[in-house]
């Protein structure tokens, strides 16, 4: 962590410090109250802000939990070798829980597209159950999605893992209340109110590492539903998808079965950040196509669990 | 340059156009991307919108669950996020749908300001009075009143100044300090972000430009750090740290919610209910050693003497909060349930959750008038008075000078469910 003077002027705090507040203060919350949390961490930028936060609220301690990744089997390369960095860094437990597994011993059925993400939700339930993690942090954020945007910073979950949006607990001041009962859990969502310029405009003032596939580099794509997909054994293209090379980035991390990736120049931070300012499609938009099937992609897979 | 967070929160009845505002301000402002606006404008074509003039429903902007676009209406509140040039925003749009009370208190409960829509047909009605009863209540610092559907009554400024009259002497009655009243039409776009061209008479600013302008209240008053966490390092939580240095290190973590704190300020810990006074050694921020904080940082404060501290005490520097044990306060009932006399409860205050029994409900405020009236139960939306005891001595603030020190939740001792948002609105003396 780097240690800088911080001199407060007296009268205008940043966007950044302000939402870096609300965040720890949230994590504090939610460390102290419950008996066992754990942290969902893909790798992507969002569960590396989390982790940058949890490190800061309970410093010079280290990171007090286990780190737990739904391992879809989809993974890019360069995200699990990060993942497995991060974790050596920051000296953490890792739990994995393993999709491909459930596959193998025939408990979970290979959707007929080859996709995961919807596979995992199955997988991050029983982990959580059979952990015993009363509450999990996400590093879900409210502008992704319109669902998102309806969802407490707190979100309780019944005995199935279901959310259910029609019947929400009031959240009010900073007051977090995460009892809960007995079989239930909690999804703690520190960064609820952080925007995805937010989060790189963060990551740029903390020099937070990332997993390289964030930024532009050259790759063999194929583009299917006006996304340039990844050639990777898991994402195969038909036979009217001509394989390209193409410089690319990725604004999240995911499936690489599902997940597209951006034409793009930005191989830093900073044209990251410039590149964002006039993007005119959203994250999700841009490189999800699970979130494409309906309107209510994201809500309907919420409420089965998924993260 | 550095921007500066607002967070807003809106209310309104139903069909007083409030998605459609919220809708266009997020539009004019140019927080919809395009992929999002492909979605609206296709759905709009569906409903019969979109014809020649390509014309949006923007209330579709803000309604997220299929509930929701399917059923046209608003069921809970959703946050949104835009920024302009000079400042970013944190939106919470509450709907306006049969639960208002308890919908405007979870909005509202964070605001800087708070936007509140009357439909120029109708002017002032009892919903009106609801909502701004509510935000008088909290304290929202701002008020603005959207003065919505001008395009249906010809822009009349005659019009347009009975209801602003009738609006500033209601937030007089209720002892809101700042209110602004703009003639709008969300539908057509004007003034919300871009002037209008039909109210020549109207020289104030657009809601937007006025929420740019905006100062947000910072927490004054007494220095105030309810006690997160205690930081200790020793053993596998501090690997890598020199045992030596560490030794007598308690660092006590928490959110400093009002005031300023430096280090060498004498404070007063209430532990208990009890004071002992020490000095600040240090504060540790998130970026770092620093010699002071303000209000809203999380940090980490050691002090010069070993006191017995833990998680739900208080740290203050300057006038001491008073322990209380039983206090009088207003609370909004949020839950499907009754609260009566004698009722066991858990109280939340700060970072302190303590047993408590609600000893008596004193009366219930009709929010339509805000006469109070005597009653034997309280529930889901009624806002009412009543008298708690709490196991705990609780350091307890009026919520007109600390919104932290003066709020608390009572909790469901057996569900753990949210039952009430409780104000302590009187200054009480020590029991």
């Amino acid at each position: 962590m780097t240690i800088t003077a911080n001199a407060p002027t007296g009268t205008q705090r940043s966007v950044l410090d302000a939402l870096e507040a609300e965040s720890i203060h949230i994590i504090r919350e939610v460390l102290a109250e419950f008996e066992k949390p754990g942290l969902l961490f893909s790798g992507g930028k969002d569960s590396v802000v989390v982790l940058h936060l949890l490190a800061k609220a309970v410093a010079p301690l280290r990171v007090p939990i286990p780190v737990v990744h739904i391992d879809t089997g989809h993974n890019f390369a360069e995200v699990l070798n990060f993942r497995d960095s991060v974790v050596e860094k920051y000296g953490l437990n890792l739990v994995v829980g393993s999709v491909q597994e459930y596959i193998d011993r025939g408990e979970l059925t290979e959707l007929p597209d080859g996709t995961r993400n919807r596979l995992q939700t199955r997988v991050l339930l029983d982990t959580i159950e059979n952990n015993g993690f009363d509450v999990v942090f996400g590093g879900a954020r409210r502008d992704e999605d319109k669902a998102r945007a309806k969802e407490r910073i707190l979100s309780l979950r019944d005995e199935f893992g279901v959310w259910d949006p029609r019947n929400q607990r009031p959240e009010i001041w900073s007051l977090y209340n995460g009892r809960h009962e007995p079989d239930w859990h909690v999804r703690a969502f520190p960064i609820s109110n952080w925007t995805e310029r937010d989060i790189w405009a963060y990551i740029q003032r903390e020099n937070i590492e990332l997993p390289s596939i964030y930024f532009a580099h050259c790759r063999q794509v194929f583009e299917r539903d006006g996304m340039w997909r990844a050639l990777t054994p898991v994402s195969q293209p038909n036979e009217d998808e001509p394989v390209i090379i193409k410089q690319v980035r990725y604004r999240t991390v995911g499936d690489a079965s599902c997940t597209g990736a951006v034409l793009s120049e930005a191989d830093t931070v900073e044209k990251v950040l410039d590149e964002l300012a006039i993007a005119t499609v959203t994250e999700r938009g841009a490189t999800r196509a699970d979130d494409r099937i309906s309107a209510a992609g994201m809500e309907d897979r919420k409420t089965e669990g998924y993260f | 340059m550095t921007t500066t967070l607002l967070r807003i929160a809106t209310a309104g009845s139903v069909d007083d156009g409030k998605s459609t505002l919220v809708g266009r301000l997020l539009h004019d402002a140019k927080a919809i991307l395009a992929d999002s606006l492909d979605d609206i404008a296709r759905t709009s074509a569906e409903r019969g919108f979109g014809g020649a003039d390509g014309t949006l429903d923007l209330a579709l902007v803000t309604d997220g669950l299929r509930a929701e676009r399917e059923q046209g209406i608003t069921i809970d509140v959703a946050y949104r996020y835009f920024s302009t040039d000079k400042r970013s925003f944190i939106l919470a749009d509450c709907p306006g749908h049969v639960q208002y009370t308890r919908n405007t208190v979870t909005g509202a409960s964070t605001a800087d300001a708070a936007i509140v829509l009357v439909d120029a047909r109708n002017g002032v009605l009892e919903q009106t009075r609801r909502h701004l009863g509510v935000l008088a209540l909290l304290r929202v610092p701002r008020l603005v009143v959207a003065v919505n559907k001008m395009d249906l009554i010809g822009w009349d400024e005659q019009d347009f100044n009975t209801i602003e009259s009738e609006v500033l002497s209601l937030a007089n009655e209720l002892g809101i300090q700042s209110t602004t009243v703009i003639p709008v039409s969300a539908l057509q776009g004007d003034n919300v972000v871009e002037p209008s061209q039909s109210a020549t008479w109207y020289a104030g600013p657009t809601l937007l430009g006025l929420l740019e302008d905006l100062e947000p209240k910072l927490g004054g008053g007494t220095a105030r750090l309810d006690v997160q966490y205690v930081i200790r390092p020793q053993g596998a939580l501090a690997p890598g740290l020199d045992p030596d240095a560490y030794r007598d290190y308690r660092g006590y973590a928490g959110t400093l919610v009002d005031g300023i704190l430096n280090v060498g300020d004498t404070v007063q810990v209430l532990s208990n209910g009890h004071p002992a006074g020490s000095r600040i050694k240090a504060i540790s921020t998130p970026a770092g050693p620093a010699q002071s904080a303000q209000a809203g940082d999380a940090i980490v404060v050691e002090l010069e003497t070993d006191l017995d501290i833990a998680r739900g005490d208080t740290i203050v520097a300057g006038e001491l909060p008073v322990a209380q044990r039983e206090f009088q306060a207003d609370i909004c009932v949020l839950d499907p349930v009754k609260l009566t006399n004698g009722q066991r409860l858990l109280i939340k205050h700060g970072t302190k959750v303590s047993a408590a029994k609600l000893s008596s409900i004193d009366y219930v405020i009709n929010v339509a008038d805000y006469a109070q009236q005597p009653a034997d139960a309280l529930e889901l939306n009624d806002l009412g008075r009543i008298t708690l005891r709490s196991q705990a001595a609780l350091a307890i603030e009026q919520y007109a000078t600390s919104r932290t020190g003066g709020s608390f939740l009572l909790i469901d001792p057996t569900t753990g469910r949210t039952l009430a948002a409780g104000i302590i609105e009187e200054k009480h003396e020590a029991a």
